[in-house]
């Protein structure tokens, strides 16, 4: 079954196709069907592979799929090769699994839309390209599909292109993210100059051998791949493209947010993990990134008006908790948070999106309340996925997989407390917003009645993603719960395990206690501040409430520091020689053309004589020479 | 037969010329355009006559069948030209035909 790897990308891709070139034609229905049948048979075959992996696994657990050689220039023959081993497995089964339910939804969450087939067509080619990227066995292709993600993250964020406000949104998500692949693009030039080759085996098994570990150059290339990784999970300095992001349907908010597009900087440095492993000091920046992030758009989140936002804002501090966990070196505890996070995110952001439907495309929080008796299916799925991302304990896969991060953040080699501490206060307010959206959304008075019933193509992907967000966190059991990781063990084939230096399991309880006891202290402090009072409307335009429902002022920041410097130099810059030259050559021809279209009256008698003097002119030439 | 000299004929054949491009250079009624085209074909006609004569060659004569052809070819197009020329314009002036103006 492996030499059917090839399908898996491929099929998103033939869908895409399809509907890129006879979309118009096809009937709706037809559309639908092409879009979610490549994705949903594209699944059925990486659940089919992924079994006959677990079951029998391959020499190394790694298999390779040689496709053919792209071009050969000297010793540089990039050769297509798809890579499977247990961390692109993981990656493929959220990529292609989620993302089907979120095309079953969008069958009919898009109905009434115009350009159906487009979008459709665009979400294939998105699922395609993620595959790419994560299955690519050479830089240059994973570069491909990093690329191809970015593009259509810019035409589904921009999907609704008759507001000029989703093309800005669309072209900032673009432009922010473009930046940091520009970094990686330096940081690949680095990797090739040093070993002529950019298959990635090859390099991370050479890397250790030929380059001394805190070496300038180890830190150089892990520094320029953690920006592309910083642009495109959206973490600090980057993140300023995600909320904005939101202008585009629900189902693409879900498709960026868990199955693609921000995880694939989680997974560019998960499968580089060597270059990070010999350059401790990039790794600790990661890490100090990730802890950053996830306390400053927590901070962010409690402030959000627009649902939507909020759920921004909290995956913004979610991948921040990945990347802790990449930076104290959990592999596989980040890898298992993706996977949960993909679960829950794109639970909560299809559940926001039924809402914001039978709503009249209303997002602001504080117009709906109340929803909870008018709409009880919705609610209580979108609660599952609430408290799996607020990671209420013991019954949430969201528990589960931000426990190991925690545990790690204190008792890795080379961790520190301060990772941990910011970790537990992200925890605490983590539960603080998702309560708050919660609450101000689906209980209270009602504001807006809802109109309309949910299809069964809306409901089913909701149904499936809340039994995963419940139960999906049982493959791996923190440590003290006994011999339970079978994920990270499946990892570890192809991953480092975590070093602890700490094997306490007292300790490790009472930290599961401690933050337990701030999840439910949480949402405590959530109904005495947003549902008993509504600190809200007292705070709203206040001091650090402004800051904080501003993105903390990064968006000013970079207008001020980055955009009006740019679009000074742009315009003094407008008119210099090489302006001259042009508008020069352009005048010339202008001057010559009036001069010349004075000749063409368009009176017959004007042309003949023009002729008769020409004749004549000729006559006395050849007479008189 | 009563002999003309090459250059009388000639100056005939040039005058007529002269005449018939003074009618098309000056005229502004197509129908006289035309009709001083004819003239000045009939001008190149006897000058190729006058000197097939004077070189004892058949191929003068020849020759002007051949204007006549031409020019029976050419009247018919130019009649059909002015016929939808005063049908789109109401008028046989070629000046307001002048939609060619750069």
């Amino acid at each position: 079954m492996m030499d059917w790897l090839w399908t898996i990308p491929a099929l998103p891709f033939a869908g895409f196709l399809i509907l890129a070139l006879f979309g118009k034609q096809l009937s709706r229905k037809v559309v639908a069907w092409t879009g979610s049948l490549s994705t949903g048979l594209s699944a059925l075959i990486t659940i089919i592979v992924g079994i006959s992996f677990l079951t029998n696994p391959p020499g190394g657990h790694v298999f390779k799929q040689i496709l053919w050689s792209w071009i050969e220039v000297g010793s540089f023959s990039p050769e297509i090769t798809l890579y499977l081993d247990s961390l692109s497995l993981v990656f493929m089964f959220v990529i292609t699994f989620v993302g089907f339910l979120i095309h079953l939804y969008s069958t009919g969450f898009m109905v009434e839309e115009e350009g159906y087939a487009r979008f459709f067509s665009y979400m294939n080619l998105f699922v395609g390209s993620m595959l790419l990227l994560v299955m690519a066995g050479n830089l240059v292709f994973l570069y491909l599909g990093w690329e191809a993600v970015g593009l259509c993250s810019y035409l589904l964020i921009g999907f609704w292109y008759k507001n000029p406000d989703n093309g800005y949104a669309a072209r900032k998500a673009f432009i922010v993210t473009r930046i940091g692949d520009t970094l990686m693009a330096i940081g690949l030039f680095l990797l090739f100059d040093q070993f002529g080759t950019l298959q990635i085996q090859e390099i991370l098994t050479r890397f250790p051998a030929e380059v001394a570990e805190g070496s300038p150059f180890a830190v150089a290339t892990a520094i320029m791949l953690l920006g592309g990784a910083v642009g495109k999970s959206a973490q600090l300095p980057l993140q300023v493209w995600l909320p904005d992001a939101m202008a585009g349907p629900s189902p693409v908010s879900a498709l960026i947010h868990a199955a693609t597009m921000v995880t694939a900087g989680v997974y560019l440095i998960a499968r580089t993990f060597v270059i990070f492993q010999m350059a401790p000091v990039a790794q600790t920046i990661v890490a100090i990134v990730g802890a950053v992030t996830l306390l400053l758009a927590g901070f962010s989140a409690l402030t959000q008006r627009d649902i939507k936002r909020v759920l921004a804002y909290s995956t913004i501090s979610q991948i921040g908790y990945m990347f802790l966990a990449l930076g104290v070196g959990a592999w596989s505890a980040a890898v298992f948070h993706f996977m949960t996070h993909a679960f829950f995110k794109a639970l909560l952001f299809l559940g926001a999106g039924v809402v914001i439907m039978h709503l009249h495309h209303e997002h602001n929080m504080f117009k709906m309340g109340g929803l909870r008796k008018s709409m009880p299916f919705t609610f209580w799925v979108f609660l599952i996925g609430s408290a799996s991302l607020a990671a209420l304990p013991l019954i949430t896969a969201g528990f589960y997989s931000k426990d190991i991060i925690l545990w790690y953040a204190w008792a890795a080699e080379g961790s520190h407390e301060l990772f941990w501490l910011a970790g537990i206060l992200g925890s605490l307010l983590t539960a603080v917003y998702t309560s708050r959206m919660v609450f101000i959304t689906f209980f209270g008075e009602i504001k807006t009645e809802p109109h309309g019933k949910t299809a069964l193509s809306i409901k089913i992907p909701l149904i499936v993603l809340a039994v995963l967000s419940l139960i999906g966190g049982f493959i791996n059991f923190p440590g003290n719960f006994g011999d339970m990781q079978w994920l990270s063990g499946f990892l570890a084939n192809n991953l480092p395990e975590a070093h602890a230096a700490v094997h306490d399991k007292g300790i490790e309880t009472l930290f599961q206690v401690i933050s337990a006891v701030l999840v439910l202290l949480g949402i405590y402090l959530a109904y005495l501040l947003y549902l008993k009072r509504n600190v809200d409307e007292q705070f709203s335009k206040k001091g650090i409430y402004h800051y904080w429902f501003s993105g903390w002022g990064f968006d000013y920041v970079y207008e001020v520091l980055v955009i009006k410097p740019v679009v000074w130099l742009s315009k003094i810059d407008e008119h210099d020689f090489i302006e001259y030259f042009y508008t020069g050559i352009a005048r010339f021809h202008m001057f010559w053309h009036v001069l010349f279209s004075k000749l063409q009256t368009g009176k017959i008698r004007w042309y003949a004589m023009g002729i008769a003097t020409g004749a004549i002119v000729a006559i006395i030439v050849l007479v008189f020479s | 037969m009563i002999n003309i000299s090459l250059e009388t004929g000639l100056l005939l054949a040039g005058i007529l010329f002269f005449m018939g491009f003074l009618g098309v250079m000056v005229r502004r009624n197509v129908i006289f355009m035309l009709m001083s085209v004819e003239v000045m074909l009939n001008a190149a006609g006897i000058a190729f006559v006058m000197a097939g004569s004077h070189w004892h060659q058949p191929d003068g004569q020849v020759m002007f069948i051949f204007i006549l052809t031409m020019a029976a070819a050419e009247v018919s197009v130019g009649l059909a030209i002015l016929l939808q020329l005063h049908k789109h314009y109401k008028s046989l002036d070629a000046d307001a035909a002048n939609k060619m103006k750069g």
